[in-house]
């Protein structure tokens, strides 16, 4: 029941993310989503990685870790797009 | 030594070279990519005569390792990618010095690490990672044309990319799951037709599709590949997008067989027809070359949605496995055709500072080798024999034929005219100077590789797909 | 932001929700008794290491952390490509400045535990690289140019240590005969550790060397004026 609960809460925040990525213009705003989407995801691997009275998995928190270092590389290279627009701006 | 980790191992090798010894970078990357496009050639062979290969990486068996797996389709696309890879590879160590030079080797060798990668992966969630790489690496090198259109074209393709990949990672993970593998052969062997399977296969081939600019969701492409340089829209049209359609087409194979409905095949279909109308009519209206090359890119790929449909509606046996070659034939052609275009429009711009097709005259006199390798193209793209897509587009009209989906025909035709005269516009505006040129080939080392691109497209494929045949049906009954 | 296209969305996202809630409860009480959480901790022993996640990371996947270190590459390279930018903040006031000088060790201390403690516990590569990597962008907020990173040159190497070693070890390890990244057995432990802290560098590194999201500055160990 438990990993229902997390990893349904994870759902939700990934179609809230979904959505705020959908209807939200400014670069920022995109990619904060983007990041609660993937938050959403992650929580549901370590939701289902505790299955009751099981053994915890460690494959989903590794598969986890490896999601972050890939979100993080996607958003610093958004990043640095968005920052050159920026710069070529006239009054920028 | 194992192939099908040295075809991953080696690019990634040479990219690091390259990152380390910045001012040899061109020196370093032309190695790499012989060396890649060698280790590419040792999995082909071993294909050919083993028919399918398989290793678990890491020495741990499969459920708990990672597996690299190689059959006919992989090694088809392997094979081109090794082909348009080494001919981009020449083009660019004349195209880029300095500083541009720098910034491409490496960033280009992690992007063929990446398909590579991403076509051997016999894992669901390293295909998520290959995924990855290849959207990160693509939008830096889209932006390496540093102006602002390049930069807001590549910032749009990375979010594009970045919300397909998430999309395909959701579907991994309710797959996870279920059936607690993420070995694609495994959970293929699991997968019961249901709720989960139905979302997953959803989420994952919606996401894909994205990144395939399948009509509608392909408004991101024209200007992401119209504004980056040469040798990288080269490798963007050719390559990248085929890496997504090549996952969905295993997916949809592969892993989501027992499921997929007619509806689901006649959306993509239908999705495709579009592509091929609109997309047929934008490259007819396009003003610049580049963004005419992208537009054909968007209705190229409709073209290979039209296929689906006819899968389902074909039984299991030679039809099918005609179609399924028809569909890589096609999806070849277009690499080899696409790619040399975008080379040969890359000549152009450099000599003459822009792309205006209504300002190409003379360029047939002034470039005698890149207006043969434009026409040579065009033939590949409209499918004239004796072109791979010939072939393609024939066996795509008998099975629409077979199964009386008359509805496809008349767009294939349709889509095919359009080809014809965007082609024709362009060759007709490159012809109307008189002077004779003075020479064939103006510049070697930019103008052959593209021309040898677009005659593999226009003339090579067709005459050598009969190979082509044993090699898919071999990878399809596993034999 | 218009409200009604808002909305429209809200509507097709809600029901998307919905059904994907029904698929996941589907998933969770389908009955599948394979998990390799049971494979991971009987094949934990011949790992040398006693954190599973680590030998998920490093060693039954390690393929996947190779790669994934790549995309992390990718990114860096890709900033690197789009030239110089104009830092974007202001020069820090004393306080922040007094409190950085004790802040920087302490992270790099606790980098170096999070690195070693990994092998059995919480801990690894990832964590202490990004703890590295803070320590660069406190430095940077402080007015620090060159975030105590090295020279380009060393920098180049540093960012990709961490595929290096994965690469050295892989081809090794292939050439002899064992299969790409297959371990032996009793060197296990020191093969993971190598990787590992050639991967903590090369990810602390990466991360401080993004953030001020351009090329590496020219030589000299300058700051900005106050």
């Amino acid at each position: 029941m438990t990993e229902l609960l997390f990893g349904g809460a994870g759902i939700l925040l990934f179609a809230m993310g979904l959505w705020s990525f959908l209807v939200h213009e400014p670069l920022l705003r995109k990619l904060i989503a983007f990041n609660v989407m993937g938050s959403g995801v992650f929580h549901i691997l370590v939701a289902i990685s505790e299955r009751g009275a099981l053994r915890p998995d460690p494959v989903p928190h590794a598969l986890v870790l490896t999601g972050i270092v890939v979100a993080v590389s996607a958003t610093a290279l958004a990043l640095a797009l968005d920052r050159r627009l920026d710069d070529e701006d006239p009054d920028g | 030594m194992d192939s099908l980790a040295l075809a991953v191992a080696l690019p990634l090798l040479a990219a690091l070279l390259a990152t380390v010894w910045p001012a040899r970078a061109t020196l370093l990357g032309l190695l790499g990519a012989l060396a890649t496009a060698a280790a590419a050639l040792m999995v082909i062979t071993e294909v050919w005569e083993h028919g399918q290969l398989s290793t678990a990486l890491g020495g741990w068996d499969i459920p708990l390792g990672i597996a690299l797996a190689a059959d006919g389709l992989s090694a088809a696309l392997l094979a081109m990618t090794a082909l348009v890879g080494l001919a981009i590879s020449l083009y660019a160590a004349a195209y880029f010095d300095g500083r541009q030079a720098m910034h491409f080797w490496p960033l280009w060798l992690l992007l063929w690490t990446a398909l590579n990668g991403l076509f051997l992966a016999g894992d669901l969630f390293n295909l998520y990672v290959t995924l990855e790489l290849l959207g990160l690496s693509a939008v830096a090198l889209g932006a390496l044309g540093g102006d602002r259109a390049a930069v807001a074209a590549s910032l749009r393709y990375l979010l594009v990319s970045l919300l397909g990949s998430i999309s395909y990672l959701l579907g991994v993970v309710l797959l996870y799951t279920a059936h607690g593998s993420l070995d694609l052969a495994r959970v293929a062997a699991a997968l019961q037709p249901g709720p989960v399977a139905a979302a997953a296969m959803t989420l994952m081939i919606g996401g894909l599709t994205m990144k395939a600019a399948l009509f509608p969701l392909h408004f991101w492409l024209p200007p992401a590949h119209a504004s980056a340089p040469a040798p990288v829209s080269a490798a963007l049209s050719a390559l990248v997008v085929k890496a997504a359609v090549y996952l969905i087409l295993r997916l949809w194979l592969d892993l989501f067989a027992p499921l997929v409905t007619t509806g689901a095949a006649m959306l993509l279909g239908g999705l495709g027809a579009a592509a091929v109308i609109w997309g047929s009519w934008r490259a007819l209206h396009a003003e610049r070359l580049k963004l005419l090359a992208a537009y054909s890119t968007v209705a190229q790929i409709g073209y290979l949605f039209l296929f689906p449909p006819l899968f389902q509606a074909t039984p299991p046996g030679p039809g099918r496995d005609d179609l399924l070659a028809a569909l890589v034939l096609m999806i070849l052609t277009h690499g080899f055709a696409k790619s040399a275009l975008f080379l040969a429009v890359g000549v152009i711009q450099k000599r003459s500072g822009h792309d205006r097709i209504a300002e190409l005259g003379g360029t047939a006199q002034r470039l005698p080798a890149t207006t043969f390798t434009l026409g040579l193209a065009g033939i590949a793209l409209i499918g004239l024999p004796p072109s791979g897509s010939f072939t393609g587009k024939w066996l795509l009209l008998n099975g629409a034929f077979a199964s009386g989906q008359w509805g496809w025909i008349l767009v294939i035709l349709t889509g095919t005219l359009m080809t014809a005269a965007y082609v024709f516009r362009v060759l007709s505006r490159a012809f109307n100077l008189e002077p004779t040129p003075p020479g064939f080939v103006t510049d070697a080392r930019t103008e052959l590789p593209a021309l040898l691109l677009a005659a593999i497209a226009a003339i090579g494929l067709g005459l050598a797909a009969a190979p082509l045949w044993p090699l898919l049906g071999g990878g399809e009954d596993g034999t | 932001m218009n409200r009604t296209p808002s909305l429209v969305v809200a509507l097709l996202v809600a029901p998307l929700a919905l059904v994907l809630l029904w698929a996941f409860h589907e998933a969770l009480t389908q009955p599948s008794g394979a998990r390799l959480a049971d494979l991971a901790e009987t094949s934990l022993s011949r790992t040398g290491v006693g954190n599973p996640v680590t030998a998920v990371l490093l060693s039954y996947r390690g393929y996947d952390t190779m790669l994934e270190l790549g995309v992390l590459l990718a990114a860096l390279l890709g900033i690197w490509s789009l030239g110089r930018v104009s830092p974007g903040f202001h020069p820090p006031e004393l306080a922040l400045t007094a409190m950085v000088a004790w802040v920087v060790p302490l992270l790099i201390l606790t980098a170096g535990y999070l690195l070693w403690a990994g092998a059995e516990r919480p801990g690894g590569a990832f964590q202490g690289g990004a703890l590295l990597g803070a320590a660069g962008v406190i430095l940077r907020l402080t007015g620090e140019r060159r975030l105590g990173l090295p020279s380009e040159r060393a920098q180049r190497r540093l960012a990709i240590a961490g595929i290096g070693a994965f690469l050295a070890v892989g081809l090794g390890t292939a050439a002899a005969g064992l299969g790409f990244l297959a371990y032996p057995e009793s060197w296990s432990k020191w093969l993971i550790l190598l990787i590992e802290t050639a991967t903590t560098l090369a990810v602390g590194m990466t991360l401080a060397a993004a953030y001020p999201g351009g090329p590496p500055g020219p030589a000299g160990n300058e700051r900005d004026a106050p």
